[in-house]
């Protein structure tokens, strides 16, 4: 059967060039990037490689560059590194699960923290952030403002770089969770306008468990994880040299592909299959239109339970999601796509398809094939369950 | 492997359910030696750390109880040793609305509910045969020890009592419709409890010797009495004022309660009252509050009245016949004429006497081993 991988949101396999590059670290050059001996020099000097790649790929100077272990971290890192009680903390509802329970965290310190809303687009506006500021903070304790670069669920792109005028004006600091917009935009860190960025290396074809962090020089933030003077005391642990390299090859790799069409050719695919699908009665995108990652669409289905369907696809060979896992692996309403004002079962109605870079147009052709015939099916069985219309 | 032969396994991570779903992906290939397609799912039916630090609830959740993370953990790790495809799938909404609500809302009007039959007609034969549905599974299979056959002289579906005797689950599926029947597999039908642990090693199963659930899923330690009160206070209800006189059978006022949901028809522990002999529950007046005990021979009961009938091996009861009706899951089946006594009720008129015919259990009629179909105590 063909197999179709249309969550790259999710994750994304290495590329080749990745795992050849990652290669030799695992067993040649094994070293401890801290050792004075040869076997140390060769780790360092892949890893100093890698953060010069990164500091190309964010912007900024290589002493900037924090390795990690991926966005969880990085997004930790920034939230509980800068805020303290009496501080204010500005996020938004449609984060990711690793700022909003850091948020719920740090609230319960006693952090004053404020959840922005989207529009109904899914677009955050910026002026939304600029009144959550409060004049009284921000003469005394610090103000953090954390606002994702793309969505997760629906790719909707945010006004990094307003929000980031608006921090700079106000005097507060600025994170962007930058997980789901690394590799897929034009990236810049000065022109963001932030103190601190979070990316993961497995959603732009790296290996899982490594990441990287922008951290502005100066930025007064406090490592997580304590121990070893490793990464200029910003972070504890020996360093993830093969991941620290793939994530260094996969960076390079994506400012090419943003470079040379292939973003293009996906946003072209993505189109494809966006409007394919939305010639299913019934259906329509949730998120804004046009400024978007070029590889997400969120599509509401009427009258059609969305985990249902992301099974009946699964076991016809096409890939996707719906809503966010819980705890024992079901799935729950998109927080995301209610806090744009969907009610639950219209959430619950709504899928994600997320291409990797690598689509081709006959990935797109069996995916329109299958995906009317899944609907179709489980709208003729049950008509009166769940997904009624928005 | 063409779409009809697919079957979704409800798999609960208990023993039972898990052999039944290796027997299907393992073990007898269908009639045209083509095996079958297998997909396991699992229902989250409860968040099981929800009430928990409430009214003395349990902080951890132990296993065995259906939804405890350890159970999906272990029908995952059994599904991928069959290697075959498996999914939660959230059906909590579903059974907060249609088992915990009305399980609830039985005890505080005085009546002993089943949530496990609830559960079986409203979510496992009715929410995922349409998932299964939806999913290309024609059919689904269950661990329950049940027997399920079509009988061609009466064109009908026709539910019998398993081979274990003591493990007989049919009297919580009288629920089950024709087209239900006809769509869902009990695998352990003929085997005995001891069979199917062997058949589980045989397998390769590593939860064998995995003791089996007794508790209701939802209730932590089977304390239904704090189930109630904490679901009520988390819902923001005042429980209503249940508190109210116990009476002797005369109508004398022997004592005061703190709630008819503390009690259930057949009691004897926890009466607050003493007496010379054993006293026991005989009625319990949801509008007066009222609880009458009573001495155990004023527990007999001659008839019964059942409503929201299911028939399974007949079309429907036209006319007298002659049963066996079993009044709830630890009860010997005792001899009963049944007849229709209105528009969708039945009465049962015992042979002899039976003790504690408490409303809200189900009564379930057999033939012999079939079973003729069955209604809720009224």
């Amino acid at each position: 059967m063909r197999r179709v991988y249309c969550d790259a949101n999710a994750t994304t396999p290495l590329l080749p060039e990745v795992m050849e590059a990652m290669r030799p670290y695992w067993m040649e050059e094994f070293g401890n990037a801290s050792s004075i001996h040869l076997h140390g020099q060769k780790a360092r000097k892949a890893v100093d490689h890698a953060r010069e790649t990164l500091a190309k790929f964010f912007g900024c100077r290589e002493a900037e560059v924090v390795f990690n272990s991926g966005g969880t971290e990085g997004d930790n890192t920034a939230i509980f590194g800068l805020v303290r009680a009496g501080d204010h903390f500005i996020t938004t509802s449609i984060e990711h699960s690793a700022v909003l329970r850091a948020a719920d965290r740090v609230a319960a310190r006693g952090v004053d923290v404020t959840f922005v809303e989207p529009r109904k687009d899914g677009l955050i506006d910026p002026e939304e952030i600029r009144r959550a500021i409060r004049p009284a903070t921000q003469a005394g304790g610090r103000t953090l403002i954390s606002v994702m670069l793309a969505n997760n669920e629906t790719g909707v792109l945010q006004s990094v770089e307003e929000i980031g005028k608006i921090a700079a004006e106000s005097g507060a600091f600025f994170h962007i969770d930058a997980v789901q917009g690394a590799g897929k935009i034009a990236f810049d860190v000065r022109r963001f306008g932030c103190h601190l960025c979070s990316i993961s290396a497995h959603k732009m074809h790296g290996p899982k468990g490594v990441g990287a962090m922008y951290v502005r020089r100066g930025t007064p933030v406090e490592p997580l994880m304590v121990g070893g003077s490793h990464e200029r005391r910003q972070r504890a642990g020996t360093e993830n040299v093969p991941g620290i390299v793939g994530l260094g090859k996969a960076a390079e790799l994506s400012m090419e592909s943003l470079e040379d069409g292939t973003m293009a050719r996906v946003a072209r695919l993505r189109n494809r299959l966006e409007a394919g699908i939305l010639e299913i009665p019934g259906t329509g995108v949730n998120g804004t239109g046009e400024s978007r990652t070029a590889n997400t669409t969120n599509i509401h289905f009427e009258n059609a339970e969305g985990e249902a369907l992301v099974i009946a696809l699964d076991l016809k060979g096409v890939a996707v999601s719906g809503g966010s896992a819980c705890h024992s692996g079901s799935t729950e309403p998109s927080h995301v796509l209610m806090a744009m004002g969907l009610d639950k079962n219209a959430a619950r109605a709504s899928l994600r398809f997320s291409l990797l870079k690598t689509v081709t147009d006959e990935d797109v052709n069996h995916v329109l094939h299958v995906v009317p015939q899944a609907v179709e099916h489980l709208r003729a069985l049950a008509p009166e369950t769940a997904g009624t219309s928005r | 492997m063409s779409e009809s032969k697919t079957i979704a396994v409800a798999m609960s991570g208990g023993v039972d359910s898990s052999t039944a779903a290796a027997i299907l992906a393992r073990g007898s290939a269908c009639a045209d030696n083509s095996k079958n397609a297998v997909v396991g799912l699992t229902l989250q039916l409860w968040d099981q750390m929800r009430l928990a630090g409430t009214h003395g609830i349990p902080d951890a959740p132990k296993a065995g109880r259906c939804c405890s993370l350890d159970d999906v953990y272990d029908a995952r790790r059994v599904a991928e040793h069959l290697e075959i495809p498996y999914y939660v799938v959230n059906q909590e909404e579903r059974f907060e609305r249609d088992v915990v609500r009305p399980f609830v809302d039985e005890y505080l009007a005085g009546r002993t509910p089943i949530p496990c039959s609830h559960c079986n007609n409203h979510i496992k034969f009715d929410q995922l045969l349409k998932t299964a549905r939806s999913i290309g599974a024609e059919r689904i299979a269950t661990g329950h020890y049940a027997v399920n056959e079509f009988d061609e002289k009466r064109g009908r579906w026709i539910l019998k009592r398993p081979a274990d005797r003591a493990k007989d689950q049919t009297y919580f599926l009288f629920g089950l419709t024709q087209d239900q029947l006809a769509r869902t597999l009990f695998p352990l039908g003929q085997m005995t409890k001891p069979e199917v642990r062997d058949a589980a090693r045989k397998y390769g199963l590593m939860l064998a010797e995995k003791p089996d659930s007794q508790e209701i899923c939802f209730v932590p330690g089977g304390d239904y009495k704090r189930f109630i009160e904490a679901y009520l206070e988390e819902q923001g209800e005042a429980a209503p004022e249940m508190a109210g006189e116990l009476v002797a059978p005369t109508g004398e006022v022997i004592g005061q309660h703190t709630g008819i949901h503390n009690f259930t028809v057949g009691q004897r522990k926890g009466l607050g009252v003493s007496s010379a002999a054993p006293l026991y529950v005989i009625n319990i007046d949801p509008a007066s509050h009222r609880v009458t005990v009573g001495a155990d021979a004023e527990l007999a009961t001659r008839s019964l009245r059942a409503r929201q009938l299911n028939w399974i091996s007949i079309p429907d009861l036209t006319e007298p016949t002659r049963v066996k009706a079993k009044i709830r899951h630890r009860h010997e089946p005792a001899w009963a004429t049944l007849e229709p006594s209105g528009a969708d009720e039945a009465m049962a008129t015992f042979d002899e006497p039976q003790r504690a015919v408490t409303p809200g259990q189900g009564a379930v009629f057999y033939d012999g081993d079939e079973v003729v179909g069955g209604g809720w105590i009224v």
